[in-house]
């Protein structure tokens, strides 16, 4: 279990603009993400010595952005290769290295031209090697396709419906709409939800995260040291990487997995509260991992905001609203600010903690709750102020 | 035109299955220590971690664990002729799951724990991709 509570600090956060055709390299929008990281922490390159990432080989590696801003000595250089379920254990992973000192200062950043350049959400290579010989020639290739078939068995198991996702849809666009930087801020209504396209059943287009170039980034370090820098620090004090068993051979993989109708979150869930020292009624808000309408409700079950089967009819509740019980993804998330792989959740849950969110700020916000990952295998923190 | 769909590459691990597919048997695999049915084929047990491998034909039986009817082609060229077509998880009667083509049968009438009974598809000389129908139809 993670026991490293509030022994490391978010010092500094940055992002570049999120759009649909940056129309600069992969390696440049990272750069700047993490330059005004640094930049925002009161740091200058030269008080940093690591990076850490994670890609889907679609992004450049750590080392290309410690070349590119000459930072002298990036002795702690590490890239991942994982999809949306490392967008904390990059966090989780600087944590470690400060605390076994392999490093004093880490940048955590994910850059992608992810709708200019390689789409996630595409196809994939026509020839079916390891165990995607059982998945893709059957025309299971898409990740919606992929996770319209856990959601249909949450909706299986315990009647969860279109007009729950929906109302999750209608949310994140609402809380966009406070939100300078999201792609999408047009509110959209419950009508307009099921007028959208029918994608992959269950799924229509709103139930599906958006696609973005951009970047963002974070600063990590030592808590001691994060005290004397510029920002209030936002302490890392809880978390938890993992899943369950039979994770599957690859990310889309689930064949093996015990029950699709809950996810990495019921596995993770206990260790990461217990390594925070808070429950779930503790969070003043939770950046949940929405790449889906219907990982929200999966996420809401497992991190214990309510029993399982009942994150449907929460999230249709209002609870998860701006004013709401449990607001969850003040920003618009990934369905309606970017999708930066889920990274744009730990920026977004450190200015809220310090208060600078503006217009959609939740007020008092001491205590968050961020995850990333959908499926089989995902990770977690609490954050505090 | 050939065919466009994605096809298996076999390998030394899933060739037997691909070959059964051919004489149009489903094979999947039987621990030869425990005796634990598994699928898709590895070349350990997970349960017992035995490395002997039984293979055996399955009753061809199952009941849709759950599906998805994707009517948004990816890649659009390629399965613009095909969509809505229906993709299920199935549960055989060996206790394994294998992924398919729901085939005779209206998307929109396919419901959960529905018996199924595979069915084979000859895709090209050399690959039969299985694929699953409502029992007794």
């Amino acid at each position: 279990m993670f026991n490293a509570r509030d022994k490391c600090a978010i010092a500094g956060v940055g992002y570049t603009q999120y759009s649909k055709k940056s129309g600069r390299t992969v390696r440049s929008l990272a750069s700047e993400a993490c330059l005004k990281a640094i930049e925002d922490a009161g740091l200058d390159v030269a008080d940093v010595d690591g990076f850490v990432s994670f890609n889907f080989n679609d992004s450049v590696p750590a080392i290309a952005v410690a070349t590119e801003l000459g930072v002298p000595e990036a002795g702690y250089a590490v890239d991942f290769l994982a999809g949306g379920n490392a967008a904390n254990l990059i966090v989780l992973n600087a944590v470690a290295a400060i605390q076994s000192g392999l490093a004093k200062t880490v940048v955590c950043y994910r850059a992608m031209n992810g709708r200019s350049g390689f789409r996630l959400g595409g196809g994939r290579q026509m020839a079916a090697h390891g165990i995607t010989q059982f998945t893709a020639p059957f025309g299971w290739i898409t990740y919606p396709q992929a996770m319209a078939m856990w959601c249909r068995r949450h909706m299986i198991e315990y009647g969860t419906t279109n007009e729950q996702l929906g109302s999750i849809a209608v949310t994140m666009r609402n809380n966009a709409a406070l939100n300078e930087r999201a792609m999408q801020r047009q509110p959209i209504s419950i009508d307009d939800y099921f007028n959208s396209r029918q994608i992959v059943d269950p799924f229509r287009m709103l139930d599906i995260c958006l696609e973005s170039d951009g970047a963002c980034a974070v600063v990590v370090t030592s808590a001691e040291h994060a005290r004397d820098l510029k920002q209030k620090p936002v302490y890392v004090g809880g978390g938890a990487y993992g899943g369950g068993p039979q994770q599957g051979e690859d990310l889309f993989d689930a064949i093996r997995w015990p029950d699709h109708s809950h996810n990495y979150s019921k596995y993770i869930a206990k260790d990461l509260w217990a390594s925070a020292g808070v429950g779930p009624e503790d969070v003043d808000l939770a950046l949940i991992y929405d790449c889906f309408t219907y990982s929200i409700v999966m996420q809401l079950e497992g991190f214990g905001f309510c029993k399982e089967g009942e994150g449907g009819p929460l999230a249709a509740s209002g609870a998860i609203a701006r004013d709401g019980d449990i607001p969850v993804n003040p920003h618009g998330g990934l369905l309606s600010e970017a999708y930066i792989h889920g990274f744009n959740h730990v920026v977004e849950a450190v200015e809220q903690l310090r208060g600078q969110s503006g217009p959609r700020q939740i007020k008092d916000a001491e205590i968050a709750l961020t995850t990333a990952g959908a499926m089989t295998c995902g990770s977690a923190m609490v954050l505090h102020s | 035109m050939g065919y466009e769909k994605p096809l298996p590459a076999p390998d030394p691990e899933t060739e037997p299955f691909w070959n059964g597919c051919r004489d149009h048997k489903l094979l999947i695999q039987r621990c030869g220590s425990c005796g634990t049915h598994r699928f898709p084929p590895t070349s350990y047990c997970p349960t017992c971690q035995s490395g002997e491998v039984d293979w055996v034909e399955a009753s061809g039986r199952g009941r849709v664990f759950s599906w998805i009817v994707v009517r948004h082609p990816v890649p659009k060229e390629v399965y613009a002729d095909d969509v809505p077509y229906t993709v299920a998880i199935v549960t055989l009667e060996e206790g394994v799951r294998m992924v398919g083509n729901l085939v005779g049968i209206d998307p929109d009438r396919v419901t959960a724990d529905m018996p199924v009974v595979v069915r084979f598809d000859n895709v090209t000389d050399d690959i039969t991709l299985p694929a699953f129908a409502p029992a007794g139809a």
